[in-house]
């Protein structure tokens, strides 16, 4: 359901920067990764190059490898089955599927999330493209805060230990601190950088301990 | 026309590294740095999704009636409110306070 009112969101947000009904609908069916359709739509409003806009929001979708990276082996899907899931890797889908226990609650978590994220993600796409006139100004409604939102209750059950929180804050440093410096996209990239350098870290620390 | 091109360029882009996620050899998450790796990488990017999209106004950091509705979100994640009250308290939080000239 919050992914609904993100859909919606983002259906009003595109909607509102220009785009038409049927440009924001293909954005959801052929994209479907919500921070980087929010990504391109900003860009283009903004009078980005069509080149960068895709460019900025193709760096934010990258996380989604990693989560497949992750998915692969514990979906252990067959070779032909993949470019089908494919579609579905997503952030949602990928913290469900790997909160459950065992290969069959893992690939129904997978398919039920997918399923169900994809079609609720197009229908309010739908609804907020063609209901954005009505409602006016959507950061009126507080919408703008719903991504974050989502991003948070995301991250939230991830942070198990130090080692998550010392990467979830590192993280938030680089983001916030390369902002406004590196091209849009850029930093959010930059931004992952933390997970190495806090395993890095963590790694000398412990070799320097002798505990290796 | 250039929205059509970007929206190509960012679905085809979008689409190739989701598979590759899923096409690269299992042989590669073998070894317990990659497994760490890739478990630390969301963790990561969310962080910085999640801030940049409370502070960010464009290349702007900027506080305003965001930050109330991500604060609300956070103490509704800390009482283990379920996934939609986050997402609502988020929402409802920086409304009101849009509404109160925050």
């Amino acid at each position: 359901m919050a992914v609904g009112l993100s859909g919606f969101a983002f259906g009003v947000t595109s909607a509102g920067s220009g785009l038409t009904v049927l440009q924001t609908c293909a954005l959801s069916l052929l994209v479907f990764t919500g921070a980087s359709q929010f990504a391109l739509v900003g860009a283009l409003a903004a009078g980005g190059n069509p080149l960068t806009a895709a460019a900025g929001a193709f760096f934010l979708g990258v996380r989604n490898a990693f989560y497949g990276l992750r998915l692969s082996q514990l979906l252990a899907l067959p070779r032909v089955v993949r470019p089908f899931a494919a579609q579905w890797v997503i952030d949602e889908t990928a913290a469900v599927a790997l909160a459950q226990r065992g290969r069959r609650q893992v690939r129904i978590g997978f398919a039920v999330t997918g399923l169900s994220l994809y079609a609720l993600w197009n229908l309010t796409t739908l609804l907020g493209a063609l209901g954005a006139e009505a409602i006016g100004d959507t950061d009126a409604w507080g919408l703008d805060a719903a991504g974050p939102a989502v991003f948070l209750a995301l991250l939230a059950p991830m942070l198990k230990s130090g080692t998550e929180r010392a990467v979830a804050g590192l993280a938030v440093l680089l983001g916030l601190g390369l902002l406004p410096v590196l091209p849009a996209g850029v930093p959010v990239l930059a931004a992952a950088l933390a997970a190495p350098l806090v395993l890095w870290a963590e790694g000398r620390r412990q070799g320097g301990r002798g505990e290796r | 026309m250039s929205v059509w091109i970007a929206i190509g360029v960012t679905a085809v882009g979008c689409y190739v590294v989701k598979l590759v996620g899923l096409l690269v050899p299992a042989g590669a998450l073998e070894r317990p740095l990659v497994k760490r790796l890739a478990a630390l990488l969301p963790v990561a990017l969310l962080a910085a999704l999640t801030a940049q999209q409370t502070f960010a106004d464009g290349r702007e950091l900027v506080l305003d009636a965001r930050l109330a509705g991500v604060a609300a979100a956070a103490v509704a994640v800390l009482l283990r409110a379920p996934f939609l009250l986050v997402v609502a308290a988020a929402v409802v939080v920086t409304a009101g306070v849009r509404a109160l000239g925050g």
